[in-house]
Order: C-alpha cells, then structure tokens, then sequence
C-alpha cells in the first residue's frame, strides 16, 4: 500500500522523506495558483501534509490502472483544494507535471475544481461543498456488498461541515456501520469570507462528531509524527467510521498566506510568487 | 383483474422483477411504503438501504454506488427529490452516474395532502440537467415496464410515478414501450393530444367525446419527456392542424414546453397546453384539482375545439 518505495523505513526517515514530498507538492501548489492567477492556495497548503501521507502509506491505488475496482477510493470534498490533489497525484504518478499546467486551461486535466470526467485518480467531482461525505458512503457501502476490503477515505474541510447534509451523511454511516468510511477533516479555521468563528461558529467538534458514534481521533495536522500515528489509527478501526480531526493552518508554508482568509482564493502576484518558492527552498 | 391501477405500483413491481441483478440496489428515505419500494425491501432488505429522512444523502449514496458498478434506483415523492436538486445535478448528472430516481406522489393529482406535496415543476427542472432522462408513464403497467428498461440505461433518469389509481392504459409487457418513443394509442387527423401521466386517460376521454362531434382526433402517450420523440411530434404536426399537450405540472418547461420548444425552431404549428398555468394548488380529491387548476377532460376538449375551429 501507498509509496513502496517508502516501505521498511524507521519513522524518523519516513517522516523525512514525506515532509520532502509535502515541499514540492507545496511548490507545485504556488505555481499552479500562480500560472492560472486563480484557485485556492489556502486549503491546498493546509491539507497536503495530511494527502501526502494518506498517498504514501494508506492508499491502495494503481496508477498504472486508475479504474482497478478494489483500489482504495479518496474523495476530496473540499474540492476546490485541488491543487493540493494534482500535486499529489503527480507525485503517485497518475498525472504528470506537465498536466499540471493545464490548471484551470480549457481542456486541461486539471479542471478547477476535481472532475472525476477529467483527471485519472480523481473519483469524485467535487466543487460544492457537502457532497463528499455522502459519495464517500455510497462508496463504502459498494466496498461492503462486493466484500472488498477497500476503504473509502474522505476529506472535509472545517468550514464545509457547515452544510447541513454532512450530518445526515454522519448520522447515516454510523447507523449503517461502515468502518471502511474513513474521514480527514482539515480544521484550518478559515473559510471564504473569513475566519470559520466569525461565519458560524463550529464549537466542539470532535464531541459533535462523538455523539454521532463515530471513532474520533484529533492530531496536529502538521506534525508529520501525529499525521503518520493517524494514518495508521485508521487502520486499526474497522468496526464503525472513522473521523480524523487535524488542526491545520490554512496557507502553511507561505508565511504572508498563514491564517489569511485572503488567501483562501486568490493567486500571489510576481513578487508574492517569489517570495513564496523561496520560503519553500526552491531555488528560481 | 382490477381495470384501474397506481402507476406507482409498477415502480414496486419492476424492482422485484429486477431483482436477479445482483448489482441492483434499492435507497429510500423513509417514504418506501408509499413510493412502493416496500416491496422490494421485504424481499430483499440487504439490498435496501435505508436512508431515514435525508434525500440529499440518499441522492449521493446512490451516486458512490453507481460509480462502483452498483445500479441504485433511488425513491421518495417526487417534491423530496427536488430538495436534493443540487445533488442530482453535481453529484449525478455532472458525472453522468447511472443513478435512477423515482419521484413519487407527483402532480396535483395527489390530492388532499394540499399543494406543499404536489410538484409541479420535477419535470421541468430534471429537464434542464445535461445527461438525464426524464419520464412520467401514465399507468402500473407502462411504469414497470419502461422502469426495467432503466437497468441496462447507462445514464441518469428521473420518473416520475402517480399516488392514486388511473385506468389502465396497456398491457404487461407492451412491446410499443421504448424509453424516447412516444405511443400513438389512436391515430386522428384533425388535431393531436400529446399527454402524459395521469392526463393519457383524460385525453383518451376527450378524444373519444370529440370523436361524438365529428372530430378526429389523434391521442399519443409521450411518457418520456427528455429526450422529447420529435420525429412524432414532426409527424403529427405534419397531419394534423394543431397540437393540444396535456399534463398535471406547469405549462412552464414540462410537456407543453418541450413541445412548444421543438415545434417552434423546427416546425411552427397551432398550439394550446394543458397544465397548471403558474400558480400552486391546494387541498381537494384528484378530480377536483384537475377541476379547480382546468386541466380536466373538458379542458382538453376546449383546447382541442380552439384549435380545429381557427379559421
């Protein structure tokens, strides 16, 4: 499963080589927000620690066989994060970093926002937020039936679970018991308009989530330890669905981007871009 | 056995008839007893899935399911789909997922319930999604029938079904029924019904009391709407002096307006449409909504005259 390549390494090296593919994936983020002068740099920032290890050591996919029916499904429903996906997909081999330039081009691979119709590796075409969480069920379900022992894993954003159809998805997967539905909120506290607080308040997640009977677990979505020790929690818990909360920073990497809602969608200008590539140790 | 039936009972039937398909799987959100999945769910309950009373869940549950080879057919009344529109468009028709919806309780003709259950707009908004087919039949058997031709549909569709009993229009198993293909149940030339639904046998009705005038008057039953047969729409434009569409939904975007649509880029023609001209209903019998909202057996006939006496 995940990046074989990876495979027999001490955590300490694990945890090496994947904040290293986090970092280009973060440099491919900027320069594909920075090329279409448009896109969602924030959400992308905030969520790739978390992609970068779910790729590399829970998803069991083939990029050489991006249909394969058993393979693990991953629906971003924060689909509008996608350069935060291409960029991982790139790194799997599913798309290349050439497809990467077609970030928001007519005809491009990279649609705006994930198309399933699109971009290999994509299984669902996300962009309005509160839809994923259900796919994901349907998905589950369908894994369930085939007596497959894939899992289907799902990614929401903080913001996003303001919309009141991820709890009837919540309340149906538990009732349904389908612990191969494994969840990955990126709590970045950010959403379009503003800080998630000032918009509409959240309060205690994980004990919301709780009461709905789910296996809950909360980590630092950037400590690339925490982040390896979810993974593998998800691998652990079959009985019921899973929800990993990880408090993340929106725009982590870029400090002029860190916990700025104006960056949730908005492209850096020539001197931002360069200022960007160089926090993140890319040589122009 | 009885002359008369509830289209939605066809929809019930057709499930269990398609039940060998081990990839069929049936959702409902909480209203199966009365869409008539119930049926299947006794048989079957492990290919039922409940989803309580949460229809923009159960849309995309349905949607994970087909984009894993599942072939989910997915119910509640027809006004509850509509809740979850967004859903059907970007989680279904976008991606263009084989997910078959039935809308139950349609059209006024539901009745006492009052207006908050009679849609009167499903078909004219399902109308409007790239890749969906759109149905309404107009008795048990025709919905069973043209149900079980959505198994091997590889694209989505919404069809919606009647609460309350009509006459039976067809046999089992007639071999007129295509998904797309309009049914000339009586030939005329004078002027055309084009119906659907629970209005087919109201139209049979006036064209049998028109015939009593002297009036030759051809009857088809346009169960699908999406995609509209044009080319028997062309054919009885062609013959006839004049088109009357008929239906228990708004005149805005339903039959009458994929009609009046087709007709006028390609074969501009007299017109006049039956339905409910823009306004809600309310509480009352079957026969009194159609009375109340003019889309009874009279209307028809009226429409009809208009347009046979133009000069």
């Amino acid at each position: 499963m995940g990046l074989s390549r990876l495979n027999g390494l001490s955590d300490d090296e694990l945890v090496e080589e994947l904040k290293e593919i986090s970092r280009k994936c973060r440099v491919e983020i900027i320069k594909m927000v920075y090329r279409a002068q448009a896109g969602h740099p924030g959400g992308s920032l905030s969520e790739i620690d978390l992609l970068t290890a779910l790729y590399a050591i829970n998803m069991n996919v083939n990029p050489n066989d991006t249909k394969w029916e058993d393979r693990d499904r991953f629906v971003l429903s924060k689909g509008h994060a996608s350069p935060g996906m291409y960029s991982i997909l790139a790194e799997m081999g599913f798309i290349t970093h050439e497809d990467l330039e077609s970030y928001r081009v007519l005809g491009g691979v990279c649609q705006g926002h994930v198309d399933m119709k699109h971009t290999p590796g994509v299984d669902f075409s996300a962009g309005s937020l509160g839809m994923g969480l259900s796919f994901g069920l349907g998905c589950s379900f369908a894994a369930k039936f085939d007596g497959s022992p894939r899992n289907c894993y799902v990614m929401l954003g903080d913001g996003e679970i303001q919309e009141g159809a991820v709890w009837e998805a919540m309340m149906a997967a538990r009732h349904h018991e389908l612990g191969n539905l494994k969840v990955i909120l990126d709590c970045n506290r950010i959403q379009n308009d503003d800080f998630v607080e000032s918009q509409m308040r959240l309060f205690n997640i994980p004990e919301k989530w709780s009461s709905f009977g789910w296996n809950v677990k909360e980590i630092d979505g950037h400590d690339m330890y925490q982040i390896i020790e979810g993974m593998r929690w998800f691998d652990e818990n079959n009985d019921l669905p899973s929800v990993l909360i990880a408090n993340t920073v929106k725009g982590k990497g870029v400090s002029y981007m860190e916990n700025n809602p104006k960056f949730h969608g908005a492209a850096p200008n020539e001197e931002q871009y360069s200022k960007a590539l160089l926090e993140l140790g890319e040589v122009i | 056995m009885s002359n008369s039936a509830a289209s939605r009972d066809g929809y019930g039937h057709a499930l269990i008839s398609m039940s060998e398909d081990p990839k069929l799987v049936v959702l409902e959100a909480d209203l199966g007893k009365s869409t008539k999945s119930c049926w299947f769910r006794e048989k079957f309950p492990e290919r039922t899935i409940s989803c309580g009373i949460g229809e923009q869940n159960m849309m995309l549950v349905a949607a994970g399911l087909a984009s894993s080879g599942y072939k989910p057919f997915a119910s509640t009344f027809a006004i509850f789909t509509e809740r979850a529109f967004e859903q059907v468009r970007n989680g279904i028709a976008r991606p263009n997922l084989p997910v078959h919806i039935c809308g139950s309780h349609g059209g006024t003709h539901t009745g006492t319930d009052g207006s908050s259950a009679q849609s009167i707009e499903d078909l004219a908004i399902y109308r409007t999604l790239p890749n969906m087919t759109v149905m309404h039949p107009c008795d048990d058997y025709s919905t069973q029938q043209l149900t079980m031709k959505l198994l091997s549909h590889d694209s989505p569709s919404y069809t919606r079904t009647a609460r309350n009993k009509t006459p039976r229009i067809y046999e089992l198993n007639d071999s007129r029924l295509e998904i797309g293909k309009g049914v000339l149940l009586k030939s005329g030339s004078d002027v055309a019904i084009i119906a659907c639904g629970v209005m087919v046998s109201k139209s049979i009705e006036a064209a049998e009391k028109l015939s009593e005038m002297g009036i030759d008057a051809a009857v088809v039953d346009m169960h699908t709407l999406k995609p509209l047969d044009e080319s028997l729409v062309y054919e009885l434009a062609s013959k006839c002096k004049g088109i009357v569409t008929v239906e228990d939904h708004s005149v805005i975007g339903g039959l009458g307006g994929a009609v009046a649509e087709y007709l006028s880029e390609s074969k501009p023609t007299i017109l006049r449409r039956v339905g409910v001209r823009d306004r809600f209903g309310e509480s009352g019998q079957a026969e009194e909504m159609l009375q109340l909202l003019n889309i009874s057996t009279k209307d028809i006939i009226k429409s009809a005259l208009d347009i046979v006496k133009m000069e």
